[in-house]
């Protein structure tokens, strides 16, 4: 269920350093691990999503492991079961950002079960959502979401979450800028082997039995406007910074 | 004045044109002439392609969202786009033929699963800036609502339709990309103001 990039350049890296050594990959030289790179865990059913908001990530310099559901996300986090693990402590997020409508486990219920953990509750937790429903929205802010991005995802919207990420800024000469207290902690003494790896993914495989997709009534959200605008700008469409109700962002850009 | 010793030969090797000869000068000669073909091959393949692409937006086949995937594709990636709409229609064949069989008796219609397959054909189109295809979505999700399945059934069938048509657009198009590629040109990127193109539609600044 880890995701092969299509872009064939190293792909997707996850950083559980206990399964890497275990798994033999035929042949792959896995490139060393950068401490100072972002890490996010992308969380959603669909595929062509999946790519896109993969795409999106690693272009604005995140590595990025994308997985299908909720329970996978939690597995991947190691908290689909009790058990408190140590290899999970060593397992660096520095963002997840899911979806909301997933048959089985909501973007929301994920959303809970990320905060009430010890070791993830500090990740902050972005929701994407097709619809633009302010009880969900404001439901997600209070669950502790960091925001709320209303889909389809543009790549505005990322780099205006990753500049909020710049918690540790890497200089050209390798030197690590952080911010104060409030940003998210790296632990610095991992052990240096190289931790990348690359599955490729049968996304059809799921293993928990799926569930009708919820579908919310939603008399609240704005007629679907006719915005096939071609942007003049080709650096990124101005409109959707101004746009009050695209999403709500709670907090400043560091961790609460 | 070249001589036939002194006439260049080209080749094209990954990509790149080499020209070979043993005269300097005549090569230079080649070169020059060659550059200016090449030059108003791809100036016009470009102009072919970028008046393609803005039609395609006039007709309402594709909305920003495609320009977004488009800032997504680089020299390093070439085939995004061309692979994430792959993708998409893959997705839309699974789910209309799911949903068909969902329709396809009228004292048994599983509309839940149907409502499912919309969502997500919504969802993905509207990832991919394939406008006509969502908007289809749109009306389809309506009839489900209300449970009437001869209206999703006309649905379904508009849906395909659309998805189909889209693909051939698209197929032409990256076609023509492919064709600037070959001359050894570059696909371009920006778009003249959409004001001039589409005076009817203004961006939408307020909630």
């Amino acid at each position: 269920y880890y995701y092969s990039s299509m872009a064939k350049d190293g792909g997707v890296s996850c950083l559980r350093s206990s399964e890497m050594l275990n798994v033999g990959i035929g042949g792959m030289e896995p490139p060393p691990l950068d401490l100072d790179e972002v890490h996010v865990l992308a969380v959603d059913d669909s595929l062509v999503d999946r790519i896109v908001i993969e795409r999106l990530l690693r272009i604005t310099s995140c590595k990025v492991t994308a997985v299908d559901s909720g329970w996978r996300a939690l597995e991947f986090l190691g908290l689909d079961n009790d058990k408190a693990s140590d290899e999970f402590d060593k397992l660096k997020v520095d963002m997840i950002i899911t979806d909301y409508c997933m048959p089985g486990m909501t973007g929301y219920e994920l959303l809970k079960k990320i905060k009430e953990s010890s070791s993830f509750r500090q990740v902050p937790v972005v929701i994407m959502s097709s619809e633009n429903v302010l009880t969900r929205i404001d439901r997600c802010l209070e669950e502790g979401a960091e925001d709320f991005l209303l889909k389809p995802v543009k790549l505005a919207d990322v780099k205006r979450l990753r500049s909020c990420l710049t918690g540790d800024v890497k200089l050209s000469n390798g030197n690590k800028r952080k911010l104060p207290e409030d940003s998210v902690s790296v632990d610095t003494s991992l052990p240096p082997p190289p931790l990348s790896l690359t599955f490729s993914t049968n996304s059809s495989d799921s293993s928990p039995p799926l569930s009708p997709v919820e579908v919310f009534s939603s008399p609240l959200s704005s007629p679907e406007d006719d915005d096939d605008v071609l942007t003049s700008s080709p650096e990124g469409s101005p409109m959707s910074e101004e746009s009050p109700i695209r999403r709500q962002k709670m907090g400043s850009p560091g961790l609460d | 004045l070249m001589t036939a010793k002194s006439l260049a030969s080209k080749e094209t090797v990954n990509g790149r044109c080499w020209f070979y000869s043993d005269d300097d000068d005549g090569i230079s000669v080649y070169l020059n002439r060659e550059l200016h073909a090449m030059n108003t091959v791809v100036a016009q393949l470009q102009t072919q392609f970028q008046d393609y692409l803005v039609s395609l937006y006039q007709q309402g086949f594709l909305d920003n969202q495609f320009t977004e995937l488009r800032k997504l594709q680089d020299e390093g990636t070439p085939d995004f786009v061309a692979e994430v709409v792959s993708l998409f229609f893959d997705d839309c064949s699974k789910l209309i033929n799911s949903m068909s069989r969902s329709l396809e008796r009228p004292e048994n219609v599983d509309f839940k699963q149907v409502d499912s397959g919309v969502h997500q054909l919504k969802g993905s189109s509207s990832s991919v800036g394939a406008r006509r295809v969502k908007n289809v979505c749109i009306s389809f999700k309506e009839c489900c609502d209300v449970q009437n399945r001869e209206g999703c059934l006309r649905c379904l069938q508009q849906v395909d339709y659309e998805y189909k048509m889209l693909k051939t657009k698209l197929q032409d198009l990256f076609n023509l990309e492919k064709q600037i590629v070959q001359a050894g040109g570059a696909i371009p990127q920006h778009f003249p103001s959409y004001t001039i193109l589409r005076p009817d539609i203004r961006p939408c600044l307020d909630a």
